[in-house]
């Protein structure tokens, strides 16, 4: 008995090592993420769910190394996938918000042209090693600090500025004119366009700002993360993204969060394969979380606590009001 | 400033003839769109549709291989049909699809000795209880406590991938597979039948037609079926006429899913003969289903048309791969524009768009 307590500790404690060794991949694999749960959360408040994340993500790799290698700058490389999602994110904007289609079919839809535009415009960078990389930030003293600064302190520029993001995100959101406008937009645009609001403009504006953290997103894992562009490089990354948005219960906050622990279980599916533990039960963790999330939150009363924006993926039409 | 608005407004009558029309306009600027895109990228856009079509209607190999593949697609997609018309947004036939084929694969696991006449059945009717299951979560989700069954069925499908694949690479990876994560082969007896010199396993895909027929009579000939139609048009009104919503959206559900876990179970015992791994049973059946939901209108007799066309893209898709040398992804061009084209047509039938000054 006290050898099976002992080896079971011992294991206990080689996972937690494994764990805290982890962190650093786990906030480079998390940072994509965060990007686009960033953007998805705006679109979502706004009314408008975007299933094309996966789609505009892989556009934002592809054209932002196709950039970034062409004109050898990095910086061009992730405007122009910015600029790539946000056009990207208007087609379905186009169709949900002003055809009012079904939400849910345009974004689909979004994503399976994502993956084959991606597959035939990447198909000449296929196998390039990329020039222009990110080099990691160097921050006086504490990139030097033993242990701390090599787990927190050796990122490329990337990943702080998606940290930066999320409280200056939050505060627009919960705290400014304008973010309580978006909010009240996915919340009850009747009544917000009663109280004259450009419905249609604010959710323009989300979705398409929704799509241009995607690009941006998706270009962190050409350029930073591979650095290198490979067909369907995202792997299912904008799936995550649309689960997450849902785990952080629309959040920009919790998005960090959530996009570091999703992040972490795929890097530790295979660190932790040696110790037993089956890398595929661990990769189903994120989406049976956000079952979980999205079942716990299902009363009225939960949903008005969240903050869950009541007209999701309902489209707007004044005359039918 | 008075700039131009475009307005959408709904129509009071339409035309008998307009569906059709509507249909038929939004498929060829889907085409346009197409062309377009290909020949931005650099690649000749009649020379690639020739080669798809081609490749998959043009020869005694591409046809068989047509029918083949719109098998799963037709089971699938008449589920589909059933599910969207009941306003269930059922999304998730891809992992009901999966479940499905682990199902089959069960059941010849526990029965290995079984003759064909008793363990074929016993693999179909697993197939769909494992994907009639697999949809009852998110439909019990959604009757029980009002979660939203799109996000959930979608969420299911990864959860779904992943079983596959622990499967396959764990407990039932097979003994002789020179480390390949496959299962062994499954015994004789639970090959589903084959058409000779083809790779039609055509007992599923009588059963595909079946379900198509079964399916339209259900909607078109029954109370039942009068019900989910009149719940997915209009749920006020059925509320008022005391139809029972949480029937119509189980039901509805249910047969969706087992459909796709038959057609799931159809790919592992007529095509693969053992479990494999998701990307290797399906290149994704279960969202190219949603088209073929919506490309036929919901119509279960026309979905097997629309799976005949959308298993030849497949098919063309792997032609233009070997003789142009193109990712396999690129068949995934038609079928977000066509995806996109097929809904906004749909709506030219009870709206029409003014500009406005």
């Amino acid at each position: 008995m006290p050898d099976f307590v002992a080896g079971l500790l011992e294991n206990l404690l080689t996972i937690l090592v494994t764990v805290v060794l982890a962190i650093p991949a786990a906030i480079r694999a998390g940072t994509p993420l965060l990007y686009g749960t960033l953007g998805e959360v705006y679109a979502e408040r706004s009314g408008i769910l975007n299933l094309g994340m996966e789609g505009m993500m892989i556009m934002g790799a592809v054209s932002g190394f196709a950039a970034a290698q062409t004109t050898g700058s990095a910086a061009l490389g992730i405007l122009t996938a910015a600029l790539v999602g946000g056009l990207f994110a208007l087609i379905h904007a186009f169709a949900s918000i002003t055809l009012r289609v079904n939400q849910v079919v345009s974004g689909l839809a979004l994503t399976m042209l994502g993956l084959g535009i991606s597959s035939l415009m990447g198909k000449q960078f296929v196998g390039q090693p990329l020039a222009a990389r990110l080099q990691p930030l160097e921050i006086p003293v504490l990139s030097n600090l033993p242990i701390v600064g090599e787990l927190f302190f050796q990122f490329d520029l990337m990943v702080y500025l998606s940290i930066v993001l999320v409280p200056v995100l939050w505060f627009f959101l919960y705290k400014t004119r304008l973010g309580i406008t978006l909010r009240s937009v996915g919340e009850n645009p009747a009544a917000a366009d009663a109280l004259g609001v450009d419905v249609t403009f604010v959710r323009y504006a989300a979705v398409v700002f929704g799509g241009m953290m995607a690009g941006i997103g998706g270009s962190y894992l050409s350029i930073s993360y591979a650095p290198a562009w490979i067909e369907g490089m995202t792997a299912g990354a904008g799936w995550i993204v649309v689960a997450l948005t849902i785990f952080a219960m629309w959040d920009p906050s919790r998005a960090l969060l959530g996009a570091y622990l999703f992040g972490g279980v795929r890097v530790l599916q295979f660190r932790l394969q040696p110790l037993g533990i089956s890398p595929n039960l661990l990769n189903m963790l994120p989406y049976l979380l956000t079952i979980l999330v999205l079942w716990l939150s299902s009363d009225q009363a939960a949903k008005r606590r969240i903050g869950a924006p009541a007209a999701l993926m309902t489209a707007y039409a004044r005359e039918e009001r | 400033m008075n700039l131009p608005s475009l307005r959408i407004e709904k129509r009071l009558s339409s035309p008998r003839w307009l569906p059709a029309a509507s249909l038929t306009v939004g498929l060829l600027l889907a085409l346009v769109t197409v062309a377009v895109i290909f020949a931005t990228l650099g690649v000749d856009p009649l020379t690639a549709f020739q080669r798809i079509f081609r490749g998959g209607f043009g020869s005694f190999y591409g046809l068989q291989e047509t029918v083949t593949k719109s098998i799963p697609l037709m089971l699938a997609g008449v589920g589909l049909t059933l599910a969207f018309r009941g306003r269930m947004y059922n999304i998730g036939a891809e992992g009901q699809f999966m479940i499905g084929a682990i199902f089959a694969t069960g059941i010849v696991r526990l029965f290995p000795t079984w003759p064909g006449f008793l363990l074929l059945p016993a693999m179909f009717v697993g197939g769909f209880l494992g994907g009639a299951l697999w949809a009852s979560i998110p439909a019990l989700l959604k009757t029980r406590f009002r979660v939203d069954e799109t996000l959930t069925s979608l969420m299911l499908v990864y959860v779904a991938y992943e079983a596959v694949k622990f499967l396959v690479y764990g407990p039932w990876r097979g003994s002789d597979t020179r480390g390949f994560p496959i299962t062994d082969e499954f015994p004789a007896a639970a090959h589903i039948p084959i058409l000779p010199g083809t790779r039609v396993h055509y007992v599923t895909l009588l059963l595909a037609i079946a379900a198509a027929i079964l399916v339209y009579l259900l909607l078109t000939r029954t109370k039942l079926g009068y019900e989910i139609r009149v719940t997915g048009e209009n749920p006020e009104a059925a509320r008022y006429a005391g139809m029972d919503y949480r029937k119509v959206a189980l039901l509805v559900m249910l047969i969706s899913g087992g459909l796709a876990g038959l057609a799931g179970m159809g790919e592992v015992a007529g095509i693969h003969f053992r479990l494999r791994p998701p990307e290797a049973l399906s290149p994704g059946y279960g969202f190219t289903a949603i088209i073929v939901a919506w490309l036929a209108r919901l119509n279960p007799l026309a979905a097997m048309l629309t799976a005949f066309l959308l298993g030849g893209l497949l098919v063309g898709g792997d032609a233009i791969q070997i003789a142009l040398n193109l990712p396999a992804a690129t068949v995934q061009i038609f079928n977000g524009v066509i995806l996109l084209f097929v809904i906004a047509s749909e709506l030219f039938n009870q709206y029409r768009l003014r500009l406005e000054r």
